[in-house]
């Protein structure tokens, strides 16, 4: 039981390294340049079908991965710069529309590109097969390559943004744009600059999912619904709150939908219970997000405002 | 004077007999799920039902049709403004297609009130095929229960004690469980619904892991079959606990991306591209010249749905709606070469058919399944004694 329930924990850490590095970008986005970007998620999908096409000409899981991130960054720059920048002065709804927009845009020229069927990658020989941690559970190699991963980049982020200039012209920015803008920081440059990095966090998330799930038109959309319950939990523009958050959802979500059966299976008969716990697992995480809100209304973690 | 008389008597005679054209050509509605992991699916149902029109240049059983073909995107309210819009608009007289059995409770009642008929290629939920059955649903390729009986047969046949079973929450999902348990001799150790569309399913890997069963069944038709074929892979865990499918979990795209891993993995199916038939040989090759890919199954059950029509459209002249009792009647016969071999309609309109066990074996680098003998013969759905038609 205690095997199962450790399992069941990395398994919900490893969708929460997912999330964090999807809802990074998404938090930096929101709370920095104060845009809804629905259109996140397609960064996402960009990146798992760069690394699927580059894997597969070079048969190199590692040049795949380096080399499909910027990639990534350069359909963001591209998007920023004709799309997202004319957004700034436009309110949310323009906002949502637009980035909705880019959405259908991605997905079907996706489509017409790649074709309906998925496209599937493999793990790279020496990520693949199990090992068996500590408490013996046995687990797959990618998956805590993927946390490793996630890590990683939870902590260069953190470095980025407690210890660097731009990381404390970002900080403030967050606080109040305008100061920092009368202090004379180029506050476009530095839009862009948020907007390619948090879309490369996204393109590596989908390029580490490839081998994971399937590549398909879409597949970002999935992820950031959880993704948008994620930064409101941790508080928007915190990227500290994004990983907690992500981590909470991401674990929330799999022991739902792991445990949530058996326990209900203990009252019910098997099959109200398989019935029921199928919807509730999938109510879990939004009922979390209510308490949190109830509670903490603007997050675990919210960045000071000047408005 | 007399010119003008002369045109305008020309002219009303031209459009009597374009509307008479038009009026000969039976108008069929394809609503079906193109987008996303699952669109493969209803590609193939489209491909086969196109390639057997192709064969007879435009016509099925030597009358013109014409098909309009929309994606449903696996979501019913998309199925039903398109079922609405068939039904109104363009005044489709055969409705097909659907793939996925959350669309066809709600796309098959608007057909059928509106005094169409509604042929099958694919979903066919319990609901039609008991009580609730008519007389102008007619389902081509299997209820949707009897893939899962047969994967029940053959898990007893090869004698497994105990098993796992695994589904999406929606109604085939239900159905693929029941018509499990309903044919499986040995225990349920475990039942778990997943969500549609889920792509990881690391959750329910381990839970199996725990559980520790002596096999997985599992329903997860296109893109969740091959993710969760992969994970399973990946989690060390075919070796330990062997899969017995249904068709639609190992259907060939799924062979093709999960690769060397699905070896040995044991399905029941109604169709193998080895069934020896002259229908079959001929649909092989004439789907893989057209196309340049190997049919799927649900390739098989798209040619067969458009050979079904093409034979009662044969019989009745083209007259579909215009003569309701006769194309039924055509359609019940089912006078046509299946693919699949010896077919008949039940009094349910649903199928009575041969149920074969396959396995997966590796030929020339390409992974495909090869049937190894019958399971059920002549094998009926469970709801059909609950339905009133004869």
């Amino acid at each position: 039981m205690s095997q199962l329930f450790l399992e069941q924990l990395l398994n919900g850490v490893q969708l929460g390294m997912f999330l964090f590095l999807v809802s990074a970008g998404l938090t930096l986005v929101f709370g920095f340049m104060n845009i809804i970007n629905l259109a996140h998620g397609s960064l996402f999908m960009i990146g798992a079908y760069a690394m699927a096409l580059i894997g597969g000409v070079t048969g190199s899981f590692l040049a795949a991965l380096v080399l499909s991130v910027p990639v990534v960054a350069c359909a963001a720059w591209v998007i920023e710069i004709v799309i997202i920048r004319r957004l700034h002065a436009r309110d949310h709804l323009d906002q949502v529309l637009a980035t909705f927009a880019l959405i259908l845009f991605i997905n079907e020229g996706t489509t017409m590109l790649f074709g309906r069927v998925p496209l599937f990658l493999d793990v790279p020989e020496s990520l693949s097969g199990t090992v068996t941690l500590p408490g013996g559970v046995t687990y797959p190699l990618y998956r805590v390559a993927i946390i490793g991963a996630g890590l990683a980049v939870a902590l260069a982020l953190w470095l980025i943004i407690a210890r660097t200039r731009v990381g404390m012209q970002i900080r403030a920015g967050t606080t109040n744009r305008e100061t920092v803008e009368q202090l004379g920081v180029n506050i476009d440059r530095l839009n862009t600059l948020i907007f390619v990095v948090g879309a490369m966090f996204a393109g590596l998330a989908g390029a580490l999912a490839g081998p994971l799930t399937s590549v398909e038109v879409g597949m970002g959309e999935n992820l950031l619904i959880l993704c948008f319950v994620c930064v409101v939990i941790g508080g928007i523009g915190s990227i500290r709150g994004a990983m907690l958050g992500a981590i909470t959802v991401g674990v929330v979500d799999t022991m739902g939908r792991a445990f949530v059966p058996d326990i209900l299976g203990r009252f019910l008969d098997p099959a109200t219970a398989s019935g029921i716990s199928a919807g509730l697992s999938s109510m879990s995480i939004y009922l979390l997000m209510v308490v949190v809100l109830v509670f903490r209304p603007t997050g675990l973690f919210p960045v000071a405002r000047s408005v | 004077m007399k010119l003008m008389k002369i045109n305008a008597l020309a002219g009303l005679l031209l459009s009597a007999t374009c509307a008479a054209a038009l009026a000969e050509e039976v108008k069929i509605g394809m609503i079906t799920t193109l987008s996303g992991p699952a669109g493969y699916l209803g590609q193939d149902v489209r491909d086969g039902f196109m390639l057997a029109i192709a064969e007879e240049g435009g016509m099925l059983g030597g009358v013109k049709v014409e098909v309009l073909v929309e994606d449903d995107g696996l979501k019913p309210e998309n199925g039903r403004a398109i079922a609405e819009r068939f039904l109104e608009r363009d005044e489709v007289e055969i409705m097909t297609g659907v793939i996925f059995s959350n669309i066809s409770p709600v796309v098959a009642p608007l057909t059928l009130r509106a005094g169409r008929f509604y042929i099958t290629p694919n979903s066919a939920p319990s609901q039609f095929a008991g009580k609730n059955c008519h007389e102008n649903y007619f389902a081509v390729a299997w209820q949707n229960d009897s893939l899962h009986e047969s994967a029940g047969l053959n898990a007893t046949a090869q004698g497994y004690g105990n098993a796992f079973v695994l589904a999406p929450n929606y109604q085939a999902g239900k159905d693929a469980i029941a018509g499990f348990k309903r044919y499986f001799g040995g225990e349920i150790v475990g039942e778990v619904y997943t969500q549609l569309g889920q792509t990881d399913y690391a959750a329910e890997i381990a839970r199996i892991r725990a559980a520790g069963p002596e096999m997985v069944f599992q329903f997860l038709p296109g893109g969740m079959g091959i993710n969760f074929a992969k994970q399973y892979d990946q989690a060390g865990m075919n070796a330990e606990v062997p899969m017995v499918l249904a068709a639609p979990s190992s259907d060939i795209n799924i062979l093709r991306a999960v690769g060397e891993s699905m070896v040995g993995v044991s399905s029941s199916s109604h169709w193998n591209h080895d069934l020896e038939n002259e229908a079959n040989q001929a649909f092989l090759a004439g789907f893989e010249a057209e196309y340049g890919r190997p049919p799927t199954v649900y390739a098989s059950q798209g040619y067969d749905t458009a050979k079904l029509i093409a034979s009662a459209l044969m019989k009745t002249g083209g007259k579909v709606t215009e003569d309701m009792d006769g194309f039924r009647s055509a359609l019940k016969a089912a006078d046509f070469d299946s693919v699949r071999g010896a077919f008949a309609f039940n009094t349910n309109n649903h199928p009575i058919q041969n149920w074969y066990a396959r396995v997966v074996v590796e030929r020339d680098g390409e992974f495909v399944n090869e049937t190894m003998g019958v399971i059920a013969e002549n094998h009926a759905d469970a709801y059909a004694s609950e339905c009133a038609l004869n």
